[in-house]
């Protein structure tokens, strides 16, 4: 199945990825052969299975914790990292054009 | 204390543990060890990112104290050690192999790392990776290639490269690494050392850098099962910050570790020998299946008959959920950002300058398969898959005890030999693959050596839900009539500038 220039760069848009005009035709390339591969599964019959939505072992259950504050990250470490920052707030480009 | 540096870097993390103990070496010799031999090798091997010398000095000096005033807290107080750079370590940068992150320091510690801390090991490092833990060569970190060092031109494998080539390379005596399709059993299997990818849930993933959230698990590397067995023991365990880590007891994986295999029944699934397993491999790999016969296991024919499409499934699913789980690269609360006008600019324009090949196609696979009109025929199909192979593993888990066969059909590979081919890649995992599917544990333990090019071959074992302690004890059956592999040649005799 071969994926199309114009499909992978819908894909990219969706996935907020510039991509390079060479990138644009190697994926092409390169995730048709690996979708080619993934159509092994429509050989199998999995009407009536049920989708493994998650990998916990059976009888396990998720491990909720008690509904009580916590300490946390301090805003000046959260913030810390940030590549744009004003006052206790990250700061973007315009949202809005 | 006159112990060369040689002989301190080649004790195993129970030996250096217990010479502390003893009083008869102290932190400090091998702290400064493993930074000597890390000094001497590592500009061919390749295995760290970050070196944190003064850290790694400074906590050597504390549990020198601690056994001076014979108040050590664990085996582990005072052991060198390493972690993959996925894990966030407080102050000191990690990057997961990708530009993206290059510079972060995160505010926090993962638990994996502060539960090591709190037994007293020392971090010397972070080490490499493919990047977000994508590959099985370890060629796809941003940074700098690893090399495996039984054969500096041949990959340690990946994605936990980094951190099988550093205990290989008597680094460290020990390492951390994580495992989403096979990313600690591969590389353990091409650099000859122990790895344990436990069952899902067993330990916690607060502070790992997030791939593919239904199949990350953080195991050991080590140079033997009983050095492994005791990482594992301290990382195990519920931690609050970790929804699907599990509340169950950990078990003291050590004291069942010499109890043997006689009466163990070990599957042999017959598809883990068809479609190109290596004849060199095939033949050690029988011949670690007789030696469990001759102490007393008994060996079960079995059939996964959905192992074929493991490969398939995982790359929906994986991709699936990193293209989800890297969507937080966006340039606004840590990381890279790229100046552009826009928002939306900003976020596409970051995200093509930080992130590498392979994370862009598996991101570019998994919006695909998520996108509208495909997500029934991919991503669910994949879902339903993944049960079809649980369900293959509960089936044999009625007639045997653990499941036994080859990590990978090859031994460690070329570099360069597989990166121009992403499918070609993938298929190093067929084996690995399907225990992270099933959410079960695995590992890989040395069991000799190919003929024909001398490279270490490791045995996968895959056990039952949370019956760890089955999989480290039939492990140690093997180790103890195997024996220890041949060091790399890079550990044997004197290396300038490894003495101190």
């Amino acid at each position: 199945m071969a994926l199309s220039l114009e499909e992978v760069r819908r894909i990219a848009g969706l996935a907020r990825l510039r991509l390079s005009a060479d990138e644009e035709r190697t994926f092409a390339v390169q995730l048709s052969a690996i979708l080619d591969h993934v159509r092994q599964l429509e050989e199998l019959d999995v009407s009536g299975v049920e989708p493994m939505t998650h990998a916990l072992a059976a009888g396990e259950s998720p491990a909720l914790r008690a509904d009580t504050v916590e300490p946390s990250l301090a805003p000046a470490e959260a913030l810390a990292a940030a590549p744009a920052r004003e006052g206790t707030c990250f700061k973007v480009p315009r949202i809005i054009e | 204390m006159t112990v060369a540096a040689t002989e301190l870097t080649a004790l195993s993390l129970r030996e250096a543990g217990a010479g502390i103990a003893a009083k008869a070496i102290s932190s400090r010799d091998l702290v400064e060890a493993a930074l000597a031999r890390i000094a001497a090798t590592d500009e061919r091997v390749g295995a760290f990112l970050a070196v944190t010398a003064e850290r790694a000095r400074a906590a050597a000096a504390q549990a020198d104290q601690r056994a001076a005033a014979g108040e050590r807290r664990s085996e582990l107080d005072g052991v060198p050690i390493a972690v993959k750079d996925i894990f966030a370590t407080k102050g000191v940068p990690t990057t997961a192999g990708s530009r993206i992150l290059d510079g972060w320091l995160p505010p926090y510690d993962a638990t994996v790392v502060q539960r090591l801390e709190e037994a007293g090991a020392v971090l010397v490092g972070k080490l490499n990776m493919d990047e977000f833990a994508m590959g099985s060569s370890n060629e796809n970190s941003a940074f700098r290639p690893c090399a495996n060092p039984h054969d500096l031109s041949r990959t340690p494998g990946g994605s936990s490269g980094g951190s099988a080539a550093a205990v290989a390379a008597r680094q460290v005596h020990g390492a951390l690494g994580t495992d989403t399709g096979g990313s600690i059993r591969l590389p353990a299997s091409f650099c000859g050392v122990v790895g344990v990818k436990p069952t899902y849930g067993r330990v916690s993933r607060y502070g790992v850098i997030a791939f593919a959230s239904s199949l990350d698990q953080v195991g050991p590397l080590a140079r033997s099962v009983e050095d492994a067995a005791l990482l594992l023991g301290r990382i195990a365990g519920h931690d609050p910050r970790d929804m699907t880590s599990s509340t169950r007891p950990v078990e003291d994986y050590l004291a069942t570790l010499e109890d043997g295999a006689r009466g163990l029944r070990v599957g042999v699934p017959r598809e883990w020998f068809q479609g190109g397993v290596d004849a060199g491999v095939e033949k050690v790999v029988r011949t670690a299946l007789r030696t469990y016969e001759k102490v007393g296991a008994k060996l079960v024919e079995i059939s996964l008959p959905h192992t074929k499409y493991g490969i398939a499934a995982y790359y929906l699913i994986a991709p699936a959920e990193a293209s989800s789980n890297l969507a937080r690269y966006d340039g606004v609360r840590f990381g890279l950002r790229a100046e552009a006008k826009g928002l939306r600019d900003m976020y596409a324009e970051t995200r093509a300058r930080g992130f590498g090949a392979e994370p862009k196609r598996r991101i570019m696979l998994g919006t695909y398969a998520l996108s509208a009109g495909y997500y029934d025929a991919y991503y669910l199909r994949a879902q339903k898959v993944r049960t079809l192979v649980r369900r293959d593993f509960d089936e044999v888990f009625r007639s045997c005890d653990v499941v036994a066969g080859p990590v990978a059909p090859t031994v460690a590979f070329k570099l360069g030999e597989r990166t121009e081919d992403p499918l070609q890649m993938y298929l190093a995992d067929v084996f690995t693959i399907t225990c992270n599917l099933a959410a079960l544990p695995g590992l890989s333990v040395p069991c000799g050596v190919d003929g024909a090019t001398g490279m270490p071959v490791g045995l996968q074992l895959v056990g039952r839900s949370f019956d760890e302690a089955t999989l480290l004890r039939a492990a140690r059956a093997l180790e103890r009539e195997a024996g220890p592999l041949p060091a790399p040649a890079l550990a044997v005799g004197t290396m300038p500038g490894s003495e101190h």
